[in-house]
């Protein structure tokens, strides 16, 4: 890939931590941490590696699928599939307000293009991504499911009953990503609950796993290329993603208290000042 | 006029697989999912005849209501089989967010529901899922009567777009209701035709009501016998149309008390036509082993139980009547 196009995806993923921060702090609410954080993340998905469709079907047929199985990172998603071209850019601004299909965490409730699964409860998206997966191949459709997830969502059960499913199932259209960065609402995932060695537990559960600096764009790229590489051959595959929580923005990066907060005036305009306006501010 | 005939006695649950057969022959977007009941769920036929579309998912609930609802979206058709209390309880919240908040197509069929599961015991005999899955905008709660209409039923839902709840027995039970008889959803059947009382029965307590109305009518007393497959949504209009004749009214069920059939019926009546009403239902307790005739019978499920609650409600309606004169 040309070091242009990491220009390109970088320039997207300055604009969509743009929308991230004003976001949040338009309405006063939401999780802007790890949605910075996950940002380089999506719109390499979205912008470089899947083959998709902002026209939107739920059914999706043909396309590669993605899902957001920690729905919290809201802000990072909505951006994303708007900049993509899912819907109107404007209706960013009526995140997490009254009437809007942009809810505190995604659904496909209110008919929002993109979504295609509720999610915010933790733990059920590994699950939801392995049920489209298994779809895909019973159609004869060749296409890739990805999905994403929280280190913290690793707490949850339901995580290791799909990893268990899908290793035994050969579910090899799927590559799951987990947000390793380390922190979870209370504090550091090594206080509130140790996660152990990442690595050998999904090895240890007959997954297939790579490891990438989650804020690098060329090794992002280089690394889903690879998972693409590797998909079909009998295994699931997992990617553990280090990345800071809220990345691009330094008060923010690397801290479990931007979690959940919202900027103020100051603290928005402070963190603007450190990402470039690219495509324009909704 | 009744509209039922004794032919044999089946489970329910048998049924259920004879259903999902059928439903499988006739759509090829019907996949099953069992979280290691296949036995117990009668679900053998369909996974022989059908093997690359039967998934098992090992003792994973949670697991298995999640990958159901990510099947959906490339246009499958899940329906996912274990026992009632695993259906729901266990796995609410990913009912509630996966596939109800979700608007996925996802059918819950549940076996092994109510206190006929019998000596397992209160463990596995859910007396709450009705109330539960009533509970979630957009579900819909079925609850069939005897194996004919299981059967009926499990194929209905594979046509009806939507989350649909559908909850059927463990034992043995007459078979009464017409073979031939399409199973239409939100549509009360009229088992029996009468004029001094109403009851409304649901799944095993049919038969029992059945039973009842033939011992009330030796004594004198005319039973409308209404069959409520399905709970939610509920046939309104064939409800009130029946009060209007009776005046009063028994709901009976193999539920609590709270939250089930009964509550929906009452919540209609309070509405638009309040008259007296009794309960044929678990008093708010949970179940315990034993067989499923003497469960019933502790429990207050039986025919005898509901002639009771018929004499009961009579005595208020008359009470009524005499204040108002």
């Amino acid at each position: 890939m040309q070091s242009t196009s990491y220009t390109y995806l970088t320039n997207i993923a300055g604009q969509v931590r743009r929308d991230i921060v004003r976001m949040v702090h338009g309405c006063q609410s939401g999780h802007p941490g790890g949605s910075l954080g996950c940002t380089d993340y999506l719109v390499a998905l979205y912008f470089q590696i899947m083959k998709h469709d902002p026209s939107f079907n739920m059914n999706g047929r043909g396309e590669d699928l993605f899902f957001l199985s920690n729905g919290h990172i809201s802000p990072v998603f909505y951006s994303v599939l708007a900049r993509a071209g899912y819907f109107p850019v404007k209706e960013l601004a009526t995140f997490r307000k009254l009437d809007s299909r942009l809810q505190g965490h995604p659904t496909t409730h209110e008919g929002l293009p993109g979504v295609r699964i509720s999610s915010g409860s933790l733990g059920q998206g590994l699950s939801v991504a392995i049920g489209a997966a298994q779809t895909k191949k019973l159609k004869g459709d060749n296409s890739l499911i990805y999905s994403l997830h929280g280190d913290g969502e690793l707490q949850e059960g339901q995580i290791w009953e799909a990893a268990m499913y899908a290793a035994h199932n050969k579910v090899d259209n799927l590559i799951a990503a987990i947000d390793v960065n380390g922190q979870q609402i209370d504090g550091p995932t090594e206080k509130v609950l140790s996660l152990g060695d990442l690595k050998a537990k999904w090895l240890a559960f007959g997954w297939k796993v790579f490891e990438v600096n989650g804020n690098e764009m060329p090794e992002i790229i280089r690394v889903l290329e690879l998972a693409k590489e590797s998909a079909f051959k009998g295994v699931p595959i997992m990617l553990l993603m280090q990345t800071n929580m809220g990345h691009g923005v330094d008060f923010m990066m690397g801290s479990h208290k931007w979690h959940g907060v919202a900027p103020n005036d100051e603290q928005l305009e402070l963190a603007l000042k450190q990402l470039n306006s690219t495509l324009e501010d909704y | 006029m009744k509209k039922y005939t004794f032919t044999e006695k089946k489970d329910t649950r048998s049924g259920f697989g004879a259903g999902l057969l059928e439903a499988g022959r006739r759509n090829p977007d019907v996949v099953a999912l069992c979280a290691d009941l296949v036995g117990s769920l009668k679900m053998e036929a369909f996974i022989k005849e059908f093997p690359e579309r039967f998934f098992q998912i090992g003792i994973a609930e949670a697991n298995m209501m999640g990958i159901a609802a990510g099947m959906t979206i490339g246009g499958a058709i899940p329906y996912t089989g274990t026992f009632a209390n695993f259906s729901t309880g266990r796995v609410y919240d990913q009912i509630r967010q996966s596939i109800a908040y979700s608007d996925k197509n996802v059918k819950i069929c549940a076996s092994h529901a109510g206190l006929t599961l019998g000596e397992d015991g209160a463990t596995h005999q859910i007396l709450e899922d009705i109330g539960l899955m009533k509970m979630l905008p957009g579900m819909t709660v079925i609850n069939p009567c005897d194996y004919n209409q299981t059967k009926a039923a499990t194929i209905a839902i594979a046509e009806h777009h939507g989350p649909v709840y559908l909850r059927f027995g463990r034992p043995v039970v007459p078979v009464f209701t017409p073979a031939d008889q399409p199973f239409e959803i939100g549509k009360a059947w009229t088992v029996n035709e009468g004029e001094d009382v109403t009851i409304f029965a649901t799944g095993h307590l049919v038969w029992e009501a059945i039973q009842a109305g033939e011992e009330l009518e030796k004594m004198g007393i005319s039973a409308e016998i209404i069959n409520i497959h399905t709970i939610k949504p509920l046939d309104v209009e064939s409800v009130l149309r029946s009060v209007a004749k009776t005046r009063c009214v028994v709901s009976a069920e193999e539920h609590n008390r709270l939250g089930g059939l009964g509550d929906s019926i009452a919540q209609v009546l309070i509405q638009h036509d309040p008259v007296p009403m009794e309960y044929v239902a678990v008093n708010d307790q949970f179940g315990q082993s034993g067989t499923p005739a003497q469960l019933m019978k502790k429990y207050g499920l039986d025919a005898e139980h509901i002639v009771k609650a018929v004499q009961r409600v009579l005595l208020r309606k008359k009470s009524t009547v005499t204040s108002l004169v």
